[in-house]
């Protein structure tokens, strides 16, 4: 995606009490094994994780944007009670150590994501290309690089979106490419990627987005 | 992590990843890396990630080298203790660190505008 240029209105119009962060180089990933959106990772007061890098979906908020709704939806498709996530950042708040959903240090590390070293080489390549694309812009370079994390890692969806998102952008330098997570139809033949976004949800996320 | 020369020193690879080096090893949080010194007292980047499990890619054209984070142990965390990140406010532009909360619980959520 872009920088803060396309995050600041987004941000500006949730009006959030917290700090909203850019994390431009995809720190998140190298330190916490963040593969996807939405993650979320809880620190108690002592700076320690009791809950590694884990799906977290917002339960639906009121809106009448239909595309809003439709990602909401989404997130809860398969989840018999939409409120779950928030429930246990509630009950955690309420009760602290004492909640049944915090984790054990041991417990933190054995339940963040795996990382082998095709894991580490994939985000060398990621950096290099996220890299090459800021200073120079998109080109064969920049598509190896992110070709490469993706075949290392093909489960860190984070890294194809970006890679989907950064090509759109550069083949038609329209905003709205910016969202784009597959190719235009009758452009099939012009993605040079070996997935995209729907048969990565269906494949990494046991989500189906195309039915229903 | 990208550099553009592999002759860094302990303090810039602690900058950049977060492992300290001691005299007992690579350490981060609670958790210290015993390292092979036989080569001599110096920092040695290849040794030092060949040890932590941290791959190292070279784009030679662009004389650039990038390091990927530490993979020991097969697990994103090496450690429970939060790793430091710092990162800039969308809106003020100034540097946000996680370690500034400390006192506080902190929900760290990833989203993006896709």
């Amino acid at each position: 995606m872009g920088g803060a240029e396309v995050l600041r209105p987004i941000v500006e119009a949730a009006g959030p009490e917290h700090p909203s962060l850019l994390d431009a180089t995809h720190q998140m990933d190298a330190l916490f094994g963040v593969t996807n959106i939405p993650q979320v990772i809880w620190i108690d007061e002592a700076g320690m994780i009791v809950r590694p890098a884990e799906r977290g979906s917002p339960a639906p908020q009121p809106t009448e944007d239909p595309f809003a709704n439709f990602v909401f939806e989404l997130m809860a498709r398969g989840t018999t009670h939409p409120e779950w996530y928030g429930d246990r950042i509630r009950d955690w708040a309420a009760k602290g150590a004492a909640s049944e959903w915090v984790l054990t240090p041991d417990e933190v590390i054995a339940a963040s994501h795996p990382r082998t070293r095709d894991v580490s080489e994939a985000a060398a390549h990621f950096a290099l290309a996220q890299h090459f694309w800021s200073t120079d812009g998109f080109s064969t370079k920049v598509l190896h690089h992110f070709e490469q994390a993706h075949t290392l890692q093909p489960e860190n969806i984070t890294y194809k979106r970006q890679a989907y998102s950064a090509w759109s952008f550069a083949k038609t330098h329209d905003d709205a490419a910016r969202f784009a997570q597959s190719p235009s139809p009758g452009e099939e033949d012009q993605w040079p990627f070996v997935s995209e976004f729907f048969a990565d949800a269906k494949q990494y996320l046991g989500l189906d987005l195309s039915a229903g | 992590m990208i550099v553009d020369r592999l002759d860094i020193d302990a303090v810039a690879f602690e900058l950049a990843t977060g492992w300290k080096i001691k005299p007992e090893g690579a350490c981060r949080g609670d958790v210290c890396v015993p390292l092979d010194r036989s080569a001599g007292a110096g920092f040695n980047l290849f040794a030092t990630a060949e040890r932590l499990g941290m791959a190292i890619v070279a784009d030679t054209d662009a004389g650039l080298w990038s390091i990927g984070p530490a993979s020991l142990g097969g697990r994103s965390l090496t450690t429970a203790e939060a790793p430091e990140l710092s990162l800039p406010d969308v809106l003020t532009g100034e540097d946000v660190t996680v370690s500034s909360f400390r006192g506080k619980k902190v929900v760290l959520a990833s989203w993006a505008p896709y």
